[in-house]
């Protein structure tokens, strides 16, 4: 049986400034907790002992999806489903409903929160590929205010990210892009597991030639979740076969996946070319200047 | 098996938690780490909800909370304090079975009967948000549960079953 540690505290903060209160007046042995699908698992398997929790489940102010200026917003607290249903996100972005579709099961999706899945940042996170694909950014805030720090400079390794102690991430930044394509695709040992590896691109397409596009990768061992090298190849090109091949292959050239229970560095490193190659052709079709 | 704290970590419940299950306001003590599925089935007492993989994976433990199917190893009690719990043993009502468990002893929807608490809370959900699903969108529905008797077929009739017999005046948690 696998039951917490003892907890010395539970509180329900009120606010996103009474969150932080909290945080401060605990320290670093206390954690945030949302939807608490990662949190809760690790506690029971003592890989987290946090000595207090702060509940943030209350706070409305992290649960709107909005468009402000050219960005969309997506609070802390919105749950994968309501990502999965959201028609704002999928008009701007279709990747987001076809990523949502293969995180976890239906049930975790009723719980689990956007914000406790990036800062939880499980190498094999899902939204975190579609993240950096999108080079989205996260709002995180303090006692002194807040800042915004790039997707791509959010994690500093497996289960580590700039958010600190006495800090919550409050909402995460995706910029629009008219006439942008996306998708995602991932390969699971079955229904609900992380991924053996998975993709998510963007691309837009003028005038014949790839004005912009990004490829976010999970589970392969990518720094940043992206391979920065495959977009440059492709930008100011032609959205032929031969070009996405070539991409495709750069992307998977930049991975450095491990050997394990999910399959062995070799075969993740193919499908990162495979899945990466199926993902730009499918964003390639479904941008409207194609 | 019941949940049982080993002696040497035993210690005074210090946190008391009201919540609604199905429908009746009910206050208990317990620690603050004490998972939902416990606290339902050892300290509340209700043994319908069923404990099983404590990994998220098998979906036995699946409850309601505020209206939505929770899977109640993955959560606190305490994180379900002033909300509203709906069970198994909430599906009957005024002595009237659901039609949901209607369907399960229809269809043979179960054969060892571990997985069905679980099974039944997400089938009424599914229904409660789309009365007449596809038999994929009902797939998809219990995707996150195992059953390692029926391989799935008799579920998705039982929950089919419910959905062409629905009940007049369904009361929702």
């Amino acid at each position: 049986m696998q039951t917490p540690a003892p907890l010395a505290d539970y509180v329900r903060a009120t606010s996103v400034a009474d969150a932080i209160a909290q945080l401060e007046k605990y320290g670093e042995d206390a954690r945030l907790v949302a939807g608490g699908h990662s949190l809760i698992p690790m506690m029971r398997l003592r890989l987290a002992r946090p000595e207090a929790l702060i509940d943030i489940n209350d706070l409305d102010e992290l649960k709107s999806i909005k468009v402000e200026g050219n960005e969309i917003v997506v609070g802390a607290m919105v749950r994968h489903r309501e990502v999965l249903d959201s028609p704002l996100l999928f008009e701007h972005y279709p990747i987001f409903r076809e990523c949502e579709k293969v995180i976890a099961d239906p049930v975790v999706r009723n719980r689990g929160s956007v914000g406790g899945s990036y800062c939880q940042a499980d190498p094999s996170e899902d939204l975190s590929a579609l993240g950096s694909a999108l080079r989205g950014s996260v709002v995180i805030q303090n006692s002194t205010g807040t800042r915004t720090v790039p997707m791509r400079e959010f994690h500093f390794g497996p289960y580590m990210t700039q958010v600190g102690d006495g800090e919550i991430l409050t909402e995460v930044r995706f910029p629009i892009r008219p006439g942008a394509g996306s998708a995602y695709e991932k390969v699971e040992r079955r229904v609900g597991d992380w991924a053996v590896a998975s993709v998510g691109t963007f691309v837009v397409v003028k005038n014949g030639v790839v004005e912009d596009c990004g490829i976010g990768l999970a589970a392969v061992g990518a720094e940043h979740f992206c391979v920065p090298a495959a977009e440059e190849f492709l930008i100011g090109k032609a959205p032929t076969e031969e070009n996405l091949e070539q991409a495709a292959a750069m992307a998977a050239e930049g991975c450095n996946p491990s050997s394990d229970q999910r399959g062995p560095a070799d075969y993740k490193k193919h499908l990162a070319k495979e899945l990466t190659l199926r993902a730009l052709r499918r964003s390639v079709q479904s941008s409207q200047g194609a | 098996m019941r949940f049982v704290v080993p002696s040497n970590q035993a210690k005074e419940p210090d946190m008391q938690v009201t919540m609604t299950i199905n429908g009746e306001s009910v206050t208990k003590e317990c620690e603050p780490r004490t998972l939902l599925v416990h606290f339902i089935r050892d300290i509340v007492g209700l043994r319908g909800t069923h404990w099983g993989c404590d990994t998220s994976n098998c979906g036995t433990c699946v409850l309601w909370v505020d209206g939505e199917p929770v899977k109640s190893c993955t959560i606190l009690a305490a994180m379900a304090d002033g909300r509203e719990v709906r069970t198994v043993e909430g599906l009957e009502q005024n002595g009237q079975l659901d039609p949901i468990q209607e369907g399960f002893r229809e269809c043979h929807g179960l054969q060892c009967g571990f997985c069905t608490p679980g099974m039944m809370m997400t089938g009424r959900w599914i229904l409660d948000n789309n009365p007449n699903p596809s038999e994929e969108e009902i797939r998809e529905g219990i995707s996150g549960q195992l059953c390692r008797c029926t391989g799935y077929h008799n579920i998705v009739k039982s929950i089919q079953w419910a959905a062409e017999h629905p009940a007049e005046n369904e009361v929702k948690a």
